[in-house]
């Protein structure tokens, strides 16, 4: 078997991953996204890859990597189908919806004066997010009306156009922590509970990790809202509401999981693997 | 292996470098790529993009 692994930088994940690989003896080849180039026309040496294994840092680069290489008939872990819903929040949102996955309530607008009226159906605070993006990057608690004009202004001002895109949440009162749970294929394989004063918990901006129970609670919809992003390998982001229970937050298609090894006894490297080598094994079919 | 840190040219000594591999100075604190294993040659990492995360 052929295995590519796709990324950006040899971060603690990659290297977990390229030494699980080399313990278990599998050949793979390393591509650095700053190295490749695809002729649409003529795939060359990708058609040899029974599956890429995709750890872009950049979103846009692993959307169309996995694209062109999907449009191959390459298969991948994650599918560009996957990287194109979870890449997007509002995506992720409305996919969540249709599926029927409890999720927090999502309101979208295009002007500052539609956003504002969106803002105050729900009442503060809210939060608003870009819909793409990561690593909590430029979220916003309004909890007011003059926050509210003050933040949609500098969004529609200094943003590029998709920061006019608004995409507004309601405001959970999470016990200050929300869970991350690891989907491979039909199982949550383990989950975290990242805990913070702040109300971003996203471990990137400083939440600190704990073991969560998968309960079968959890692990169904984890598993369902897995699915209802195109399936594979994702992170589900979930808060506890006091009232609704789990709402699904946001899923992700690229996981990091460095803090989550030792948290959870559960060795995420192989079991990426495992179900790497099955898609290229052809037991798993991704496209 | 060594190498100086192209921003505060402190000596860095890495027993295993991993091409791609990023690390930080322990000195001035940026962020440097791997540049080439053997030797080792270091650079500053890409700064974060808009598009960068999970």
């Amino acid at each position: 078997m052929k295995l590519g692994v796709l990324y950006s930088r040899v971060r603690a994940e990659e290297k977990l991953l390229f030494d699980a690989l080399d313990a278990r003896g599998i050949t793979y080849d390393r591509i650095d996204d700053r190295d490749a180039q695809f002729d649409l026309t003529n795939p060359g040496a990708w058609r040899d890859y029974d599956v890429i294994l995709e750890r872009c840092i950049n979103h846009s680069r692993a959307l169309y990597a996995l694209k062109i290489l999907n449009d191959w008939g390459i298969p991948t872990v994650n599918t560009a189908y996957v990287a194109d819903v979870c890449g997007n929040k509002l995506v992720t949102s409305s996919q969540l919806v249709k599926h029927g996955v409890p999720t927090t309530r999502i309101k979208v607008a295009f002007t500052p004066e539609s956003a504002i009226r969106a803002i105050e159906e729900f009442g503060y605070p809210v939060v608003l997010k870009p819909a793409v993006g990561s690593w909590g990057r430029l979220l916003s608690k309004i909890n007011d009306r003059e926050a509210a004009e003050a933040v949609l202004e500098h969004k529609e001002i200094l943003g590029s156009y998709h920061h006019s895109i608004f995409y507004i949440q309601e405001y959970i009162r999470k016990p200050g922590r929300d869970i991350r749970a690891f989907v491979v294929g039909d199982e949550t394989i383990a989950a975290i509970y990242r805990q913070s004063e702040h109300w971003i918990t996203n471990t990137a901006r400083g939440g600190q990790a704990s073991g969560c129970p998968v309960t079968p609670e959890l692990n169904k919809l984890c598993v369902a809202a897995a699915h209802a992003v195109g399936g594979g390998i994702v992170g589900v982001d979930v808060l506890e509401d006091p009232q609704r229970g789990y709402l699904v937050n946001e899923v992700n298609y690229t996981i990091e999981f460095r803090n989550s090894i030792a948290t959870t006894g559960v060795d995420i490297p192989n079991r990426i693997i495992d179900y790497v080598l099955a898609v290229g094994r052809g037991e798993i079919q991704v496209l | 292996m060594s190498a100086n840190c192209p921003e505060c040219e402190a000596e860095i000594t890495l027993t295993k470098p991993l091409k791609g591999e990023i690390i930080v100075c322990p000195d001035c604190g940026v962020e440097l790529e791997v540049i080439s294993e053997n030797p080792l040659v270091l650079d500053l990492a890409p700064q974060e993009e808009e598009d960068w995360g999970e």
